[in-house]
C-alpha cells in the first residue's frame, strides 16, 4: 500500500516529520518498506537562466542556447517550441540521471553543435505530466537552486499490510491508527449530504444477498469525462503507481484508495434495462475490461443488465458497459461483497484487483451510502452532472461484533500490566465504543474492522498501541539441569549424519521434488506422487529416492570440472500421497578416483566395498544390530545387477548399495561409474532396552590368541559370506573373527572355481592351546565349510 | 712372550682404532677369546707360586676389565656411528604431501538445526517431527486459516490431488509451515507443551531471495501461566546464544499471523554496508522471525481450553539463520550440491554444537 506524505494529511492533522510517521507506523505494525523520495536521487539538476537564443544553422526547429546556472554559463541545444531568452528554467547538466529515458545526459552533439546539458519538461523530472515545452519559472526565479529547492518533495510511503488491516488499505484507515497512535488528529471527512433530487432510470435488484447484502446505484447525468482529473488527484495516483485513465475512472480509484471503499462505474448509455445482482448461468460469458473471455459457473456472482453479466461483482469491470471519453451519463455502483465468494471467484478465474484485494480481506460494510457519496461529489467537482437519489437493495445494517477484555487477563496474558482507563483510552481512540462492567471492559468494534471477535483480539489492539517493545522481556522459567530433548531416533540421525561426513562424504541438502522422467527407475513398486502445480516441469514428483537429485548434483559437479565427487543426503523419501507415506534415508553416491594424482599413487576408482563400508558404518552409526545384517544380492534394478546388493535384518532391508546400473545413468547424460547407497533409517530398528546404556562386560583372556590361515577352493559362484559365516559358525567359543585376505581364480585353478583364503583368530579361554587344540578347531572349520558348501575343498597349505 | 703391559697398550690401541664393530669382535677374539692371548696369560697363571700368581692374577684382571670396557665403550661409539649414518640414508622428502584423506563436511542446514536444538534444548523444548504432505486440516484449517483465508493465498502452495475425492479441499498440501507440528503435538500430548519443530517446508516461489524448498523451526509453548513477555525473554535469549554475542539489539513489530494473536515480527541489530551485513549493535534492523501468542481457535481445534492455556508460538528460517550468522550470500547455492560450497560452507565432521562446549568453531581448518 502507498501513498503520500500530503495525501495522508489530508486526513490527520499532524506536526511529525518523515520520519517519526515512518517509525510509528512500523511501531504500530504497519510495516513500512521504503520511502520514496522522489528528488533523493536526482543531481545535477539547477534552475538556470536561457541569457541567448539562437537559431540552429543546420535545423528548423533547434535552437543554440547560451545557458547560465549561476556558476557558468553554458551552450545548450533544445527543441521546445516555447524556449525564450531571459527564461528561467530546470537545466539538467551532464551526468543527470533522467528517469524518463533512463539514461544520464551525456555531452553530445546535435546536427553538428555540441550541448552540454538538457532544459528539461516536467515529465522528463517527474513533477508533472507536461511534455510540449521546457519548464517555465516565473522570470524573477533564482538560479542555480535544487530540484528540491524548487518544488515540495511529496515523499511516498510503501508500507505492507496484513490481512487482518483492511481498513488501512485506504489512506483514512492509515491516518486514523497513527492518531490513535498520539501522532496527531483524524479530520472529519467532509462530505456534503446530497440534497435530494431525481429518481434514478435505472433500478437495482438483488437476488442473492448471502453474496451480496448491500447494493446501491446512483445516476449521474450529463457529465464530462473528457475534462481534466484535478492535478492533486493525477499527482497522488501518478506517486502511488497507478495511471490516470478519465476523471470517471479516477474518482473509483481514489475512493478506493483514500477510504478503502470500492466502486464501479458503468456507462449508464450503455446498460439495458435494470441492474440486477446474481448468480451467472453456467457456461455464461463475461469479456473483462481488459478483454479477456471468461465462461462462468453458477457461483460467479454478476452484475448483470438484461443483456448479461456487465461486471464481475467486486472483482473486475466489464468492457461492453465501461465508461469512456464519450460517457455522459454515468451509474455508479457502490456495495458489498461476501467475502468468501469474492475470494472463490478471484481465485477461479485468476483475476487480482485492487477491489477484489480489499473486498476478500474486508470493507465496512456500512461505507456504502458513504462511498458513493463521496464519490459522487468528486465526480460533480470534476464532470459537471446532476446526480440522482441513491438506489438501494438489501440494507445498509452491520451490527459489528461486541466483545470485553479484562485487564487481570490482560495481565497474565502479556505478563504487563495495563490501566483501565489506559485500555479504555485506547479502543476508543481506535473508533470503538466501550463502557465498563466489573472486571471487564466491554468494546463494540468500528465497523470498519472485520477482524475482531474476543478478547484476544482486543488484547492485540492494546498491546500494539502502546508498544510491544514497552512489554519487559523475561526468560523462561527453566529446570536447573537440562534434560536430553533429542529422542534416540531423532539422535541417531545426527550421529549418522557425522560418520557419513567423517567418512569424506560433502552432506548436501537438495530438493523434495524431482524431475518425474528421471525417477521413473527408483519408484518402488508405488506409483508417482505428483504435483497439481509444480513450479518447473523438472520438480513435478515428490522424489522416491534421494538418489536422483544427488545423480543431477553429481552431474552439475562433473559439467563445472569436478568429477570426483562424494555426496549424501539424509531426507525424506515419498511412496505415498498420504500425510506420514514417507521414509528417512540417508543416501550417497561415489564416483570418479578416490583422489586426485599423488606421488604415493594409491589413487584408484571408487568401488562397491566403498559404498557397502559407507552403509554398514550408517548402519553402526544408528546403533542398529550391526552383527546381525546379512547381506543378499537383490537391490533393486536401477543398480548394476551383479555388482550391488541389499542389507537385511531377517526380512527386513536396511539398505542398498552397490554400482548404479549403466543404462540409468546414461538418461542422467552421466558416462562415469557411479557407486551409490541408501539406508533406510526408519527400517533400523532401536536396541530394545534404550535406557540401558551399560555395555556388555569385556573379557579380557590373559592369553594370547592364534592366528590361523585356511584356503578353500570353492565354485566361483559361491559367496564370501556364506563360507565367513560357515566359518564362525563352526565354533562359536573360540573363533573370535573370521577374514578373508585372499580371493583367487586363473592359473592352476579348473575354470568356474576359485580359491579363498581366510584368516581366523582363535581366543583360548582357560589354557593356552596345544597344537593338537588348533588342529582339531580346523578340522571343524573344514567340515562346517564343507557342510554348508558342497563344492568346498580345502586346499593344502 | 710379549709382556702384559705391552698387550694391554697394544690393545687399547687397537681397539681404538677400529674402524668397525667386525674389527672389534676379532680384536676381543683374539684377546679375550678361548684362545686368546690374555686367556693364555689366565691360563698360565696356575703354574705360577701362590703369592706371585696372586699379585699377577689381579694384574690380569684389571687389564682384562680395561679392555673389556673398552671394548663396549668403543662398540656403543662405533654402533652410534653406524646408526648415523643409515639413518642419514634413509632420507625421506618430508615436504612431500600427505596421503590424501577426504573428510566430509556437515551441511550448514545440519549444523544450524543442531545449534538451535542445542540452545532450546537447555530451555526445556523436545524436538518433534511431522510430515513433509499434510492434509489441509493441519496445515491451514486447524491453524486459524479456513479455506478462501487470504493467508492461504500469501503463502503459494503445492498441492497433491487426493485420488480418493474430487474436493479440492480434500487434496494434500506438500506443507507450507512446520507450523502444522504444532497441531500434531498437541493432538497428541496435553499440556504443558515445549517444543521445537525443524523441518523442510515448501512454497512456490522461486527467485533471488525464495527458494520452493527452505527449512524452518516452529517453537510450541503451552501451559498455564506463559506471557508475552516470556515469549520475548525465550527469543532474546535465543538470539543472543546463537550469534554468541553478548548483547543484541531487539525489536517486536505488531505483525499478523492467522495462528497466533498478538503476533509480532521480530527484528535484530545490524550494521549494513555494502558488502558486508554485520549481526550486533547498528543503525540497522534485520527480520528474523515472526512470532506471538497461540490463538485461541489453535487451541480449540486441539481440544485445549483457550481460557484455561495460554502460550507462544514462533517460527523462522533455518537456512535464513545459517546465512545471517556464517555469511552465506545466496539462498539457492544451499540446494546446488555444488561441492566447492559444501566444503567451503559446510562443517567439519567433529565440530559439534553444545551451549557449554560451545555452539561453533571457528572455522577449523578445512583439509
Amino acid at each position: 500500500m502507498k501513498f503520500t506524505l500530503s495525501w495522508l494529511k489530508e486526513h490527520l492533522d499532524t506536526e511529525a516529520n518523515v520520519e517519526q510517521i515512518a517509525e510509528t507506523l512500523t511501531k504500530i505494525g504497519l510495516e513500512v518498506e521504503e520511502v520514496i523520495n522522489p528528488f533523493e536521487n536526482m543531481s545535477g539538476f539547477t534552475t538556470a537562466r536561457v541569457e541567448d537564443v539562437q537559431n540552429h544553422p543546420d535545423s528548423d526547429h533547434l535552437h543554440v542556447l547560451t545557458v547560465n546556472d549561476g556558476k557558468e554559463v553554458l551552450q545548450v541545444v533544445c527543441g521546445a517550441p516555447n524556449v525564450k531568452k531571459g527564461m528561467v528554467g530546470i537545466l539538467a547538466h551532464v551526468g543527470a540521471y533522467i528517469p524518463l529515458f533512463n539514461e544520464k545526459i551525456k555531452v553530445g552533439k546535435m546536427r553538428g553543435v555540441e550541448s552540454f546539458g538538457m532544459m528539461c519538461a516536467e515529465d522528463e523530472i517527474g513533477v508533472g505530466t507536461d511534455h510540449e515545452g521546457i519548464i517555465e519559472l516565473p522570470a524573477n526565479a533564482p538560479i542555480g537552486l535544487a530540484l528540491s529547492e524548487v518544488y515540495q518533495a511529496d515523499p511516498v510511503f510503501d508500507i505492507s499490510i496484513t490481512p487482518n488491516r483492511a481498513e488501512c488499505l485506504g489512506v483514512r484507515g492509515i491516518a486514523r491508527d497513527l492518531a490513535a497512535a498520539g501522532l496527531g488528529r483524524l479530520k472529519p471527512l467532509k462530505i456534503n449530504k446530497l440534497v435530494n433530487s431525481f429518481k434514478s432510470p435505472i433500478k437495482v435488484k438483488v437476488e442473492d444477498f448471502k453474496a451480496c447484502p448491500v447494493y446501491t446505484a446512483r445516476y449521474i447525468r450529463g457529465v464530462n469525462n473528457k475534462a481534466e482529473t484535478p492535478k492533486w488527484m493525477k499527482d497522488r495516483l501518478t506517486a502511488i503507481g497507478l495511471r490516470s485513465i478519465s476523471p470517471l475512472v479516477d474518482v473509483t480509484n481514489y475512493v478506493n484508495y483514500d477510504l478503502a471503499r470500492p466502486l464501479h462505474v458503468f456507462d449508464a448509455d450503455k446498460l439495458k434495462g435494470d441492474i440486477c445482482v446474481r448468480m451467472a448461468k453456467d457456461g455464461e460469458k463475461f469479456v473483462s475490461l481488459d478483454d479477456k473471455e471468461y465462461v462462468l459457473d453458477n457461483q460467479s456472482l454478476g452484475i448483470c443488465d438484461d443483456e448479461g453479466v456487465q461486471c464481475l461483482g467486486g472483482i473486475m469491470g466489464g468492457a461492453a458497459k465501461g465508461c469512456s471519453e464519450e460517457t455522459v451519463n454515468v451509474l455508479l455502483e457502490s456495495a458489498l461483497f461476501a467475502p468468501t465468494c469474492i475470494a472463490r471467484t478471484g481465485r477461479k478465474f485468476q483475476i487480482d484487483s485492487d477491489s477484489r484485494y480489499r473486498y476478500e480481506r474486508w470493507v465496512d460494510p456500512n461505507s456504502n451510502v458513504l462511498g458513493s457519496d463521496y464519490a459522487t461529489q468528486l465526480i460533480l467537482e470534476v464532470c459537471g452532472g446532476e446526480a440522482s437519489d441513491i438506489e438501494i437493495a438489501g440494507e445498509e445494517n452491520y451490527q459489528p461484533v461486541t466483545t470485553f477484555v479484562r485487564p487481570a487477563r490482560l495481565k497474565s496474558f502479556i505478563g504487563m500490566e495495563v490501566a483501565a482507563d489506559k485500555i479504555v483510552e485506547i479502543l476508543t481512540r481506535l473508533g470503538f465504543e466501550t463502557k465498563e462492567e466489573g472486571d471487564k471492559i466491554w468494546a463494540t468494534s468500528p465497523t470498519w474492522r472485520g477482524d475482531i471477535e474476543g478478547e484476544h483480539d482486543l488484547v492485540e489492539e492494546i498491546v500494539r498501541m502502546i508498544g510491544l517493545d514497552e512489554v519487559p522481556a523475561e526468560s523462561m522459567p527453566r529446570s536447573y539441569f537440562p534434560v536430553q530433548v533429542l529422542k534416540p531416533e531423532q539422535r541417531r540421525v545426527v550421529t549418522v549424519k557425522h560418520e557419513l561426513a567423517s567418512r569424506g562424504l560433502l552432506e548436501t541438502v537438495t530438493w523434495s521434488f524431482t524431475d518425474s522422467r528421471l525417477a521413473k527407475d527408483f519408484r518402488r513398486g508405488g506409483e508417482a506422487v505428483l504435483l497439481c502445480n509444480p513450479i518447473t516441469a523438472e520438480l513435478d514428483e515428490m522424489r522416491p529416492s534421494v538418489l536422483v537429485n544427488l545423480l543431477l548434483g553429481l552431474k552439475n559437479n562433473i559439467a563445472r570440472g569436478y568429477a570426483n565427487v562424494s555426496l549424501f543426503e539424509c531426507g525424506p523419501e515419498f511412496y505415498g500421497r498420504k500425510p506420514g507415506e514417507q521414509k528417512l534415508v540417508a543416501g550417497g553416491i561415489r564416483s570418479g578416483m578416490t583422489s586426485k594424482k599423488h606421488w604415493l599413487k594409491e589413487e584408484r576408482l571408487f568401488d562397491v566395498f566403498d559404498v557397502k563400508a559407507d552403509a554398514l558404518a550408517a548402519v553402526a552409526a544408528a546403533n542398529g544390530p550391526y552383527d546381525s545384517v546379512r547381506i543378499s544380492t537383490d537391490a533393486p534394478a536401477y543398480y548394476h545387477p551383479s555388482r550391488s546388493g541389499a542389507l537385511r535384518l531377517g526380512n527386513n532391508v536396511i539398505a542398498y548399495f552397490g554400482e548404479l546400473h549403466p543404462l540409468v545413468l546414461k538418461k542422467f547424460g552421466l558416462k562415469q561409474r557411479v557407486e551409490a547407497f541408501e539406508v533406510f533409517l526408519d527400517n533400523i530398528p532401536l536396541p530394545r532396552n534404550n535406557k540401558d546404556k551399560a555395555k556388555k562386560r569385556l573379557e579380557l583372556s590373559a592369553l594370547q590368541p592364534v592366528d590361523k590361515d585356511m584356503a578353500f577352493i570353492v565354485d566361483a559362484s559361491v559367496q564370501a559370506d556364506d563360507i565367513i559365516a560357515a566359518a564362525k559358525n563352526a565354533d562359536r567359543q573360540y573363533i573370535t573373527s573370521v577374514g578373508i585376505f585372499d580371493v583367487y581364480e586363473g592359473e592352476n585353478l579348473p575354470k568356474d572355481k576359485k580359491s579363498v583364503a581366510l584368516t581366523l583368530t582363535f581366543q583360548p579361554k582357560e589354557m593356552t592351546f596345544s597344537d593338537q587344540d588348533i588342529e582339531t578347531l580346523i578340522t571343524k572349520v573344514a567340515v562346517e565349510v564343507k557342510k554348508k558348501i558342497v563344492s568346498a575343498q580345502l586346499r593344502d597349505a | 712372550m710379549e709382556s702384559i703391559e705391552n698387550l694391554k697398550e697394544r690393545t687399547l690401541e687397537q681397539i681404538a682404532t677400529a674402524s668397525g664393530i667386525k674389527t672389534l669382535d676379532e680384536i676381543k677374539v683374539a684377546v679375550l677369546g678361548k684362545k686368546g692371548c690374555l686367556t693364555e696369560q689366565m691360563k698360565g697363571l696356575s703354574a705360577l707360586d701362590i703369592e706371585v700368581r696372586k699379585q699377577f692374577g689381579q694384574q690380569l684382571n684389571t687389564i682384562k676389565n680395561e679392555i673389556e670396557q673398552a671394548l663396549e665403550n668403543k662398540k656403543q661409539e662405533l654402533s652410534a656411528r653406524e646408526l648415523e649414518e643409515k639413518l642419514k640414508k634413509e632420507s625421506i622428502d618430508v615436504t612431500l604431501p600427505v596421503r590424501s584423506e577426504n573428510i566430509g563436511r556437515i551441511h550448514p542446514v545440519s549444523k544450524i538445526y543442531e545449534e538451535v536444538v542445542a540452545i532450546f534444548g537447555e530451555m526445556g523444548f523436545e524436538v518433534a517431527d511431522g510430515p513433509d504432505i499434510e492434509d489441509q486440516f493441519h496445515n491451514f484449517n486447524a491453524l486459524n486459516t479456513p479455506a478462501n483465508h487470504p493467508a492461504r493465498q500469501m503463502q503459494d502452495t503445492f498441492y497433491i490431488p487426493n485420488l480418493e475425492s474430487d474436493n479440492f479441499d480434500d487434496s494434500y498440501v506438500v506443507r507450507t509451515q512446520t507450523s502444522a507440528v504444532q497441531i500434531r503435538t498437541m493432538e497428541k500430548k496435553q499440556p504443558p507443551i515445549r517444543i521445537i519443530a525443524p523441518g523442510r517446508t515448501y512454497r512456490s516461489d522461486y527467485d533471488a531471495t525464495h527458494t520452493p524448498m527452505f527449512h524452518q523451526v516452529e517453537g510450541l509453548v503451552v501451559d498455564k501461566v506463559t506471557t508475552f513477555a516470556n515469549l520475548k525473554g525465550c527469543l532474546y535469549d535465543f538470539v543472543k546464544a546463537f550469534f554468541e554475542l553478548d548483547d543484541i539489539p531487539v525489536r517486536y513489530r505488531p505483525s499478523y499471523f492467522p495462528f497466533t494473536e498478538p503476533s509480532a515480527e521480530m527484528d535484530i541489530g545490524c550494521k549494513k554496508s555494502k558488502t558486508e551485513l554485520k549481526i550486533g549493535a547498528g543503525n540497522d534492523w534485520l527480520e528474523i522471525l515472526g512470532c506471538g501468542m497461540v490463538h485461541p481457535n489453535v487451541l480449540k481445534a486441539c481440544g485445549i481450553d483457550p481460557e484455561e492455556y495460554q502460550g507462544f508460538a514462533f517460527g523462522m528460517g533455518l537456512d535464513r539463520l545459517a546465512m545471517l550468522k556464517y555469511g552465506i550470500p545466496d539462498l539457492r547455492t544451499f540446494f546446488e550440491s555444488d561441492v566447492r560450497w559444501l566444503k567451503h560452507y559446510g562443517f567439519m565432521p567433529l565440530d559439534e554444537s553444545s551451549m557449554t562446549g560451545g555452539l561453533s568453531n571457528n572455522g577449523g581448518l578445512a583439509r
